[in-house]
Order: structure tokens, then C-alpha cells, then sequence
């Protein structure tokens, strides 16, 4: 069988911005990234997470100048000969907070930007837009004020605005970190769809473990710019020691099983649950 | 003992539009409570804790705080008396350097420069500022200004010290820094309100509960009763740590579970006294 070929390949990657003497931001990164995978990023505030994401969309090297070694390619184009508009149309980003993104006087406006430069006849803008918006849930807020929305909603906006460009990559960058459960839960929800559903792939900076856990099939862990640790969510959140001393957090239930273990009350042979369903089943011997 | 914070039918109704933001709120906070302030985005959460320190006032009802009437004070008096650390920094920071906003408050309430010194010095300590002292609050991260909001608060000594969201866009590592906040202050003998989402804090380190919803006050429990009670919690669209889920699932099933679990550490307690039994 003819092995699949991934949708994003870094290939020893190192970044430095130029403000930063010979600090690298990324070192030696080396990820594969399949069409249709649900990536969960890992790390501490300032371990690379959000250079690694912006090195997605060609914004570094392109815009973000430095000093850029390896190479990244994306759905087939190297992003160091590919104009950023055109990866606009592949890859879409989400930032952490919604009104850095946001400009327009209407909701309907706001996803046209992106389209514009698409040079879509108004009959496709529009048609793109009501689509756009159903899919997150925003059906019928054309004409409202994105500043008059809630942070989930205008979270979903932004993913709208992304998705009006049919890109097959959605890049998110601690998308729910602004905003209240609901509007967790509404995020969380519709990237579960996007990936499920349309088999978008999605990469995801996240510190909501027990989330990622739940929904990541790739979970990847950066530290001071480089990728520690790579696997499955059973994987990764097995690796107690690690974790700890980088000073993560893993899924509660994962944590309960190492506790457990440490203390002979548990024989797990060092894999943990790391969902609630498959924490309910394994726990619950013990209350037999 | 005279409650620190008393609130007698207190109604908030803003201006503009005349939306009631708070419905008859009644509760009293004693002295050393550390509590947790829970529910949506416009429950009223933060509006209610803004009448402690006098930032709001009334609309009916009373609000007493440390004895004083805050709808008669000036919130410079109430400032002694209580600390209020802003969900965003950016509307609480206004000096030059962190140095600088460290050293504003002390020095506002007339303390001596040695006082002043020793405030300041182990605010820097325990927060672990040393590296920023001299550059300007908008230019550190967010995560680490909200950490400097709640250095510059420390440095007052508040009676009552609230934290409003303290958790918001931290990572793991200074999420922690606030955990030692809040049992140190606990340790001090302050009073804490912390309206937040992140319920993994609250059930670490909170005694007491306050559940808004739609502007009123629906239940005032431990964290246990508020995270067993099912109804509550979705109405709230509020979800419990992951290991209290765990054990109220377990408890449907298996009788020996007997007790909604709040940490990891008492999981395993549980699993202990069964396996010695």
C-alpha cells in the first residue's frame, strides 16, 4: 500500500526573530501532519507554540522576517516560495482573542474581507456567507455588530471568516482562553465538526487538557522551542515524568492512574486513561 | 463575630438600559473564608464582587464592608480595606515600570519608605518579578501582567482581597503561582472572593461557593454540594473538574464510592481506606 502523504511536513525547522540575538524561537523541528488529523499543541506561555503556528501560514519567513532554516511544506507548496495570500487559502487562523481580529461594521462584512481578495462575484459572497455562517452556528447575525457578540460568538466569527476562504488547514491558537464555558463548549464543538464531519485538519494550542485529550488524535509538546514529546493522546499523557518536570499538566484521570501507581494501589503497567469514558471502566474495579 | 462582608437585599440596576444586573443578592462573608464566585459571562458575577470595594453602589439594599456602609465611602477609603485584582490588567496598570506600580499603593496610604520597601520586596518574591522590575506593564505579557495586578493588590494587605478570573490565559506553571496566592493569603487569615471559571482552582482551594445565574443568587454551597448538583450545573453550563465527574459517575454505579470527589488527592484516599479495609 502506498503510504499516505502528509499535509504539513516541517523538515528541521530553526527560527529566530531578528529582534532576538541567536535566540531560537524554533529548533530542529521535524513534525508530520496528515489530512483529516486533529493536533493538539502542548506547552507553556512562550514555548513556540504560537512561531510554530505562524510558520504555517507563511506569515514567518514572509512577513515575520528572521532567521529561517530548514523548510515547511504545506498541502505541497514550501511556504519560503509561497506568497502568504496564497496560503491564505489553505490554511486558516484563529487567534486567541476575537477583537484583534475583528473590524467590520457587520458580521456579514467582516467575513466579505477575506473574499474580496478572492474576486468572488456578490451572489458568491453572499451564498458563501450564509454558508459560513450556518456552519458555526451563526445563521441569520449578517447585519449584527461583531463588537455587540459574545466572546464565543465572535470566536465562532473568526472561524466563519477562516472557513469563507475553504482552507483545508484550521490553525487555532488558544481559541478559548478569552471566553466563558458556553462559549468553550461552542468552539470546542465546532472544530470537533469541522475535523469529523469535513475532515479539516486542525491544529490546536490549547492548555484545556482534559479538551485535547478528548478530541486529539496527534498531541504534540513544545518546550523552549522544541518538540519534546510527540504522540497519541495515550501516548503523551503517559509520560508522567516528563511532563511534570516541564511543568505541564495532564488530564485529571491520567494523573489519578500515575498517583495511583506510585502508591501500589494500582497496577496500570504505566498506561493511563487519559478520557472519562475510558476512565469510568478502569476506575470503577476498583469500587467493585 | 461581626461578618467582614454583609449584603442585605442588594438590587443593581445599570443606567443604561435598565438591565438588572443584580436581583436581590443577600450573604454574609466571615473573616478568613476563601470563596468562589461561579457563573456565566452577565450572571452578575463581577458585578456583585465591584460593590464590595465600592467601585458599584447600590441601586436598593446595602452592601457593609469591615463595618463601613460602602454606599458612604469613597472608594479610596474602601481601597485599604479591599483588594480588587481586574480580570483584564490593562485596566488596573497605569504606571511607568512594574517597579513603580508595586510601589504606588504603599506609598498612596502613607507608609514609610522602609514599609514600603519590605511590601514591595516581597511582592517581588513571591511572584517572581525580579527580571521585569523596570520595564513598562504593557510591554510583559498578559499572563505575567495579570500577575503583576495581583502583585500590586498584595502590596496593600487588603482585608479582603478579590480575585476576579485570576487564571485566565495563564499556563500551568503560573496557574500554580495563583494556587500559592490563595492558600498563602488563606494562611494569612484574608478573606478571598474569587469569581472564576476555572473549576479546578475552585475545588482546590475554596471553602465556599456563590452560584449566579441570570443576575440572582442561586445557591450558596461547599464545592461539593455545587458540583453534585446536577441541575445546577447545567443550567449554569458549568462542568466540574474532570476527577469530580469521574467519582459522581462512579457513585451511580458502585456504592462504595460514597462521597463526590473534589481532587486527585482524595481519589486516592478513597482508594486507600478500601484497600486497607
Amino acid at each position: 500500500m502506498e503510504e499516505a502523504k502528509p499535509i504539513i511536513e516541517f523538515n528541521d525547522l530553526s527560527f529566530s526573530y531578528k529582534s532576538a540575538d541567536n535566540h531560537y524561537a524554533l529548533k530542529n523541528i521535524n513534525l508530520k501532519i496528515y489530512e483529516g488529523d486533529y493536533v493538539a499543541l502542548l506547552g507553556l506561555n512562550g514555548a513556540g507554540k504560537t512561531t510554530l503556528q505562524l510558520c504555517l501560514n507563511g506569515v514567518i519567513p514572509n512577513s515575520i522576517l528572521g532567521d529561517f532554516s530548514g523548510e515547511v511544506i504545506v498541502d505541497g507548496h514550501d511556504t519560503f516560495e509561497t506568497p502568504v495570500r496564497e496560503l491564505a487559502k489553505i490554511v486558516g487562523m484563529v487567534f486567541d482573542n476575537p477583537e484583534f481580529q475583528l473590524s467590520q461594521m457587520s458580521v456579514g462584512e467582516e467575513i466579505a474581507l477575506g473574499l474580496e481578495s478572492l474576486g468572488y462575484s456578490y451572489q458568491e459572497m453572499v451564498d458563501t456567507i450564509t454558508e459560513v455562517l450556518g456552519i458555526v452556528g451563526l445563521s441569520g447575525l449578517e447585519e449584527r455588530s461583531p463588537f455587540g457578540l459574545s466572546g464565543g460568538q465572535q470566536q465562532r466569527l473568526s472561524i466563519a471568516s477562516a472557513l469563507a476562504m475553504r482552507p483545508k488547514i484550521l490553525v487555532m491558537d488558544e481559541p478559548t482562553s478569552n471566553v466563558d464555558p458556553i462559549g468553550k463548549e461552542e468552539i470546542f464543538q465546532v472544530a470537533y465538526d469541522l475535523n469529523r464531519k469535513r475532515n479539516m485538519t486542525v491544529i490546536m494550542a490549547e492548555h484545556e487538557v482534559e479538551v485535547m485529550a478528548q478530541f486529539a488524535n496527534l498531541v504534540v509538546v513544545m518546550h523552549d522551542g522544541e518538540i519534546v514529546l510527540q504522540g497519541t493522546p495515550e501516548e503523551v499523557f503517559s509520560d508522567v515524568e516528563l511532563l511534570e518536570s516541564l511543568g505541564l499538566r495532564m488530564p485529571q484521570v491520567a494523573a489519578l492512574g500515575h498517583s495511583l501507581e506510585k502508591q501500589n494501589l494500582m497496577n496500570l503497567g504505566g498506561k493511563y486513561p487519559v478520557k472519562l469514558d475510558q476512565a469510568i471502566e478502569t476506575y470503577g474495579r476498583l469500587f467493585e | 463575630m461581626e461578618p467582614i462582608v454583609k449584603v442585605e437585599y442588594l438590587w443593581h440596576i445599570y443606567p443604561t438600559g435598565n438591565v438588572t444586573a443584580v436581583r436581590d443578592v443577600s450573604l454574609e462573608i466571615n473573616k478568613g473564608e476563601i470563596l468562589g464566585v461561579i457563573g456565566q459571562n452577565g450572571s452578575g458575577k463581577t458585578t456583585l464582587v465591584k460593590h464590595f470595594i465600592g467601585l458599584l453602589k447600590p441601586t436598593k439594599g446595602k452592601v457593609f464592608v469591615s463595618g463601613l456602609d460602602t454606599s458612604k465611602h469613597l472608594i479610596q477609603q474602601m481601597a485599604v480595606k479591599v483588594g480588587y485584582v481586574y480580570q483584564n490588567p490593562n485596566h488596573q496598570l497605569f504606571a511607568r515600570t512594574v517597579q513603580d506600580e508595586l510601589r504606588f499603593g504603599p506609598k498612596n496610604i502613607g507608609l514609610t519608605e522602609e514599609e514600603i520597601e519590605e511590601r514591595v520586596a516581597q511582592a517581588i518574591e513571591f511572584f517572581d518579578l525580579k527580571n521585569i522590575l523596570d520595564i513598562h506593564p504593557y510591554r510583559i505579557s498578559f499572563p505575567l501582567r495579570k500577575l503583576v495586578g495581583m502583585a500590586s493588590v498584595y502590596t496593600m494587605q487588603p482585608d479582603v482581597f478579590i480575585l476576579d478570573e485570576p487564571t485566565t490565559g495563564q499556563d500551568n506553571v503560573t496557574t500554580q503561582t495563583v494556587y500559592h496566592l490563595i492558600r498563602k493569603l488563606r494562611d494569612e487569615g484574608a478573606t478571598v472572593l474569587c469569581v472564576a471559571h476555572d473549576m479546578i482552582l475552585l475545588a482546590e482551594t475554596v471553602d465556599r461557593m456563590l452560584v449566579m445565574r441570570n443576575s440572582e443568587l442561586i445557591m450558596d454551597a461547599t464545592p461539593r454540594e455545587v458540583f453534585s448538583d446536577y441541575e445546577i450545573m447545567s443550567s449554569t453550563h458549568l462542568t466540574p473538574p474532570q476527577i469530580t465527574t469521574l467519582s459522581l459517575k462512579l457513585k451511580e454505579k458502585h456504592q462504595k464510592l460514597d462521597q463526590t470527589v473534589l481532587t486527585i488527592d482524595e481519589m486516592v484516599d478513597k482508594v486507600k481506606n478500601l484497600s486497607n479495609k
